[in-house]
């Protein structure tokens, strides 16, 4: 039987070797071309007749448009407007490798943790500039509470500091770690039906129908690790704006 | 003792760490139920944060899975 973990190996297409290091072109690589490519042809092929009423591709456009959108402005404000660009790319890129990697044999370059660290790190060091530029050194209050007593400081900010600099860390393995696990738990179930269903049919059709209900759940969860990923940065960026 | 021993026995332990994970995720849900059932008009607002308070709680779980996926594999 072969290792659950197995399928998470990256293995290299075309090898490029720059000096000592290894540039060469990965099945990771091979997937975040595809989805880059499918997102680009989805939304410019779909808003491409720029019709008054959309038609049926324009609309599924428009709803993840309105969806992110909505979020920016319910979660950040009119200030959040001009990072919506980033935003929605970011969770578009999630998105669509949290759910091209649901197809069987394919790669979820979003389960490996350098991959997800690079982005909230991104995040994190954007929004961290975004504060310094709008508030200066007053930015530093953050770490402070308002109407906290003044004894309380020497424990408050330390706390604050910790809590702060852990964001990008648990933004990073929240999504690394959902989708590296429910991964390993559709390989491990399958292997159940395996194991089951070749001796017996019918006590293979347990684990088969648990099988059936996990894969239905790894989809949600593929949905919302996007949408809490993209909410997330959505927080950060209105602390930065807006100072609590 | 061998190390493939104490390795085993390693990762079991780590996965106690869900069950408060598990306290959590059961203690946001039914609060929200309470909150719906008590006020069902407020359910769009209040459904948002029953799911990122859930994505995050589960987080814990799954920070101990790998704690024990590395112990294991690692």
């Amino acid at each position: 039987m072969a290792n659950p973990i197995e399928q998470f190996k990256i293995k290299p297409i075309v090898d490029l070797h720059m000096g000592n290091v290894d540039i060469s072109f990965t099945n990771s690589a091979v997937m975040m071309v595809i989805s880059v490519v499918l997102i680009t042809a989805f939304l410019t092929l779909s808003v491409r007749s720029r019709a008054l009423v959309p038609g049926r591709w324009q609309s599924v456009a428009e709803v993840f448009y309105e969806f992110i959108a909505g979020m920016l402005r319910d979660n950040v404000g009119s200030q959040g407007r001009k990072y919506f660009p980033f935003i929605f790319t970011l969770f578009m890129f999630v998105l669509f490798g949290n759910v091209l990697g649901m197809i069987p044999g394919s790669f979820t370059y979003t389960s490996h943790v350098i991959v997800t660290f690079a982005m909230a790190a991104v995040v994190f060091i954007g929004v961290t500039i975004i504060g310094f530029a709008r508030h200066g050194t007053h930015f530093l209050r953050m770490f402070f509470p308002h109407g906290a007593p003044l004894a309380t400081a020497l424990i408050l900010i330390p706390i604050e500091v910790i809590s702060y600099f852990s964001r990008p860390f648990s933004l990073a393995v929240r999504l690394f770690a959902n989708m590296t696990v429910g991964h390993i738990i559709l390989k491990v179930m399958g292997g159940f039906v395996v194991s089951l269903g070749g001796f017996y049919l019918l006590p293979g059709l347990v684990p088969f129908a648990f099988l059936g209900g996990i894969t239905v759940l790894e989809f949600g969860i593929a949905l919302l690790q996007a949408y809490v990923f993209t909410i997330l940065s959505c927080i950060y960026l209105h602390d930065a704006i807006h100072m609590h | 003792m061998e190390a493939q021993a104490a390795k085993l026995i390693g990762a079991g332990l780590a996965a106690i760490g869900m069950i408060g994970s598990g306290i959590g995720v059961g203690n946001i849900w039914s609060s929200l139920i309470t909150a719906v059932g008590r006020n069902p008009a407020a359910k769009s607002n209040v459904e948002l944060y029953g799911w990122i308070g859930f994505a995050v709680t589960e987080a814990i779980a799954l920070f101990a899975l790998v704690v024990a996926l590395m112990i294991l594999f690692a």
